[in-house]
């Protein structure tokens, strides 16, 4: 794992201009172009928010008003995890032409997704911030960011690698991810409280490290306390394991990738 | 000398799918436990076995071979894009592969973001690519285009882009996958110089490719893959003649192949459409049968069947015939057809006035071509029998072809007999002895060992 670690930073000026490039050609074309990363977020929680205070109000209980300020701490962050996986799954596969005929350090590309993910999650963030600041809710917890960030980070990159690796040789992977990728939204706590959820169903929702994840962001940024530290630590030791298991999944298939491919 | 290249009894093996097994799927894998073992190879297909070579420093490489003899899989090798299943292969020095030009091109940004993200990805630093930018640009002769995406470049620019940056690598060593094909003269021309250039700056160069020309040009020694086999190596120009002799023989085999399976297809059936030119030439055979062309044989002056023949040559059309009933309305024919559809030549025996006064049993035509003056390429060879007035007792229509080699390229279809005359200020040196290949002397050629 350190050797992978060690590869990585030694491309990190390709990771950077390929991060770079993925930015920039994303919304190439668009009539919005950049602005996108800020006006997606916004959109997407103006859906969730007429959803789920039009359309079915009073799912939510009190500890959760303002409702879409919310959903906004833990979709933001539940958007680059999907996004990433989703994206990686197949990266291998897209880039295809690169494995094949140039001599190109394989894991770069999920690690790409993720990176150009992350960023996009942290242009958002100054949305959130904003909005957080209107409603009155910034306290200092929110510096404490970087852990629960750092946690998500490791355990994305972990995935990405493995589900990159995995889908190359098998195909479906990509399919049943994003049914997966669904239910595990749900068996997130994003649009519902941790703390109100009983029974097996919180035993569940113990056992995901997103869970944790999550909850820490709410409870940063949302709560502006944090006292989730425990298990954050913990989903930080299963993210450490998830990367090791990834990276090792990812050299092991490494050289079946040309042809795989 | 110090060597670049080092290759140990290298194999590589490619495990080839059953259909079955490329959808499996994980959900199958993972109840049976089989997830890893069904990564190992079953079904393989050996496309590099026992080769064995050495590349000096400084030194070019030329290697030569039929598509699937396994040039490409010895090059990304080399490049590092995979690695040998058994044996050992090192290469020296840094490593620039052109085996597919522009390969990690975005479409959506600017040939200028492109050239820095594929001059990093190629193993410079991002101050390298920024020094030596502007030589990039100018080679590839894009200044007018460099800001613009590259979904709008022309696939030649497209080329000469990815050509530049894999170029400006400055690598120690360079492989070449036969990607001069892609651009024009001129940028070809450019190609070829820089990689002159190359060599005289003492780089190691390996070149794959299936321009014999420049292969014996350019390279000081050549390998020959046959089936993933060392076939021959050594001199270029000796190599390359083993091969374009070896080819030939190989034709000569399928072309007998193909005229064995004309003869033997029922009447009705015509035989793939892939002979179907744009001129709406289409292969076929049909008649009323009453004359039956039971037999076509291609054969050369010493009347000995070939499908191979060189400028020159002579090639004889024989014709077995066959009536059952006496007949004297009939006439031969033959046309002669070029691989598009182009018809070269058509004669038959009633446009040159032959009297046909009985035809009765087994009977033998045969029309002799003297001196062919064709060109290089391939040919089609239309037989018939008919009535006078047309209608055709056996018509077969591109059931039989041949092909002509040569070492000169002109182009075209018929060669006439001609020669340079250069007087005053103009002055050329005429070539080397180019003598057409003889095929004539071993018979088969040594591709039927092969």
């Amino acid at each position: 794992m350190l050797a992978q670690l060690a590869t990585l930073l030694r491309y990190r000026p390709l990771v950077q201009s390929l991060v770079g490039r993925e930015l920039k050609a994303r919304y190439r074309g668009s009539v919005l172009g950049f602005l996108w990363s800020f006006v997606n977020p916004l959109l997407l929680l103006l859906t969730y928010t007429i959803v789920f205070t039009k359309i079915i109000p009073g799912l939510h209980s009190a500890r959760m008003e303002p409702y879409y300020l919310f959903f906004f701490c833990g979709i933001l962050p539940w958007t680059w995890f999907s996004s990433s996986l989703a994206e990686s799954a197949g990266g291998l596969i897209a880039g295809g032409n690169l494995i094949k005929k140039v001599l190109f350090p394989a894991e770069v590309l999920p690690v790409v997704t993720v990176m150009a993910n992350l960023v996009h999650f942290l242009l958002g963030l100054p949305i959130l911030l904003a909005f957080l600041a209107w409603e009155g809710r910034l306290r200092p917890a929110a510096l404490l960011l970087p852990l629960p960030l750092l946690v998500q980070l490791v355990f994305t990159l972990g995935l990405a690698l493995g589900l990159a690796a995995l889908t190359v040789h098998f195909r479906d992977v990509q399919n049943i991810l994003s049914h997966l990728l669904h239910l595990w939204f749900f068996a997130t706590p994003i649009l519902y409280l941790y703390g109100e959820v009983q029974g097996t169903v919180r035993d569940v929702l113990r056992l995901n490290p997103m869970s944790h994840v999550i909850v820490s962001y709410q409870q940063m940024l949302f709560d502006g306390t944090f006292t989730h530290g425990r298990n954050l630590s913990l989903a930080g030791l299963v993210a450490v394991v998830a990367f090791a298991l990834g990276a090792f999944l990812f050299d092991r298939l490494r050289d079946t990738f040309a042809e795989g491919v | 000398m110090s060597r670049a290249v080092v290759a140990r009894d290298v194999a590589k093996v490619y495990r080839r799918f059953l259909h079955q097994k490329q959808f499996r799927t994980l959900k199958s894998a993972l109840l049976t436990g089989s997830l890893l073992s069904d990564l190992s190879p079953e079904e393989t297909f050996t496309a590099l076995d026992g080769v064995t070579f050495e590349v000096p420093k400084g030194t070019t490489f030329g290697v030569i071979g039929e598509n699937g003899s396994g040039k490409s899989t010895l090059l990304k090798l080399m490049a590092g894009i995979t690695k040998p299943t058994r044996g050992s292969l090192v290469v020296e020095g840094r490593v620039s592969a052109l085996i597919e030009l522009g390969a990690g091109f975005h479409p959506e940004i600017s040939g200028r973001e492109n050239v820095a993200i594929n001059g990093i990805m190629l193993g410079l630093t991002r101050r390298q690519v920024e020094e030596r930018f502007d030589d990039i640009v100018a080679f590839a002769e894009l200044e007018e285009f460099i800001d613009a995406p590259v979904k709008t470049y022309s696939s030649g620019m497209y080329a000469r882009l990815g050509f530049a940056v894999a170029i400006h690598v400055d690598p120690d060593v360079l492989l070449i996958d036969e990607v001069l094909a892609v651009g024009d003269e001129a940028f070809t021309r450019k190609c070829l110089d820089k990689i002159a250039e190359f060599r005289r700056r003492g780089k190691t160069i390996l070149i794959v490719t299936h321009s014999l020309g420049l292969v014996e040009k350019m390279c000081d020694d050549a390998l020959w893959l046959r089936h993933g086999r060392v076939a021959d190596r050594g001199d270029p120009k000796r190599v390359t003649d083993a091969y374009l002799t070896y080819v030939a023989g190989g034709e000569e085999a399928l072309l007998a192949a193909g005229h064995a399976a004309a003869e033997t297809a029922p009447p009705a059936e015509s035989p793939p459409g892939e002979k179907a030119g744009p001129h709406g030439y289409r292969a076929g055979r049909w008649g009323s049968r009453e004359v039956e062309i039971t037999r076509v044989r291609l054969l050369d002056g010493r009347g000995r069947e070939r499908h191979v023949y060189v400028p020159g040559e002579s090639l004889t059309v024989a014709l077995s015939v066959r009536s059952a009933t006496p007949l004297q309305d009939f006439v031969f024919g033959l046309g002669l057809f070029a691989a598009d559809g182009t018809n070269v030549y058509g004669t038959n025996t009633d446009l040159e006035e032959f009297l046909p006064r009985r035809l009765l049993g087994e009977g033998e035509v045969r029309l002799v071509l003297e001196d062919l003056r064709l060109v290089e390429g391939t040919y089609l060879v239309d037989v018939a029998a008919h009535r006078k007035d047309g209608t055709p007792y056996d018509y077969h229509r591109g059931l039989y072809s041949f092909r002509m080699k040569s070492r000169t390229k002109d182009v075209g279809v018929y060669r006439p007999v001609h020669r340079w005359v250069f007087a005053g200020g103009a002055e050329l040196s005429p070539p080397g002895p180019r003598e057409e290949l003889d095929l004539g002397d071993e018979p088969g050629g040594p591709g039927r060992t092969g």
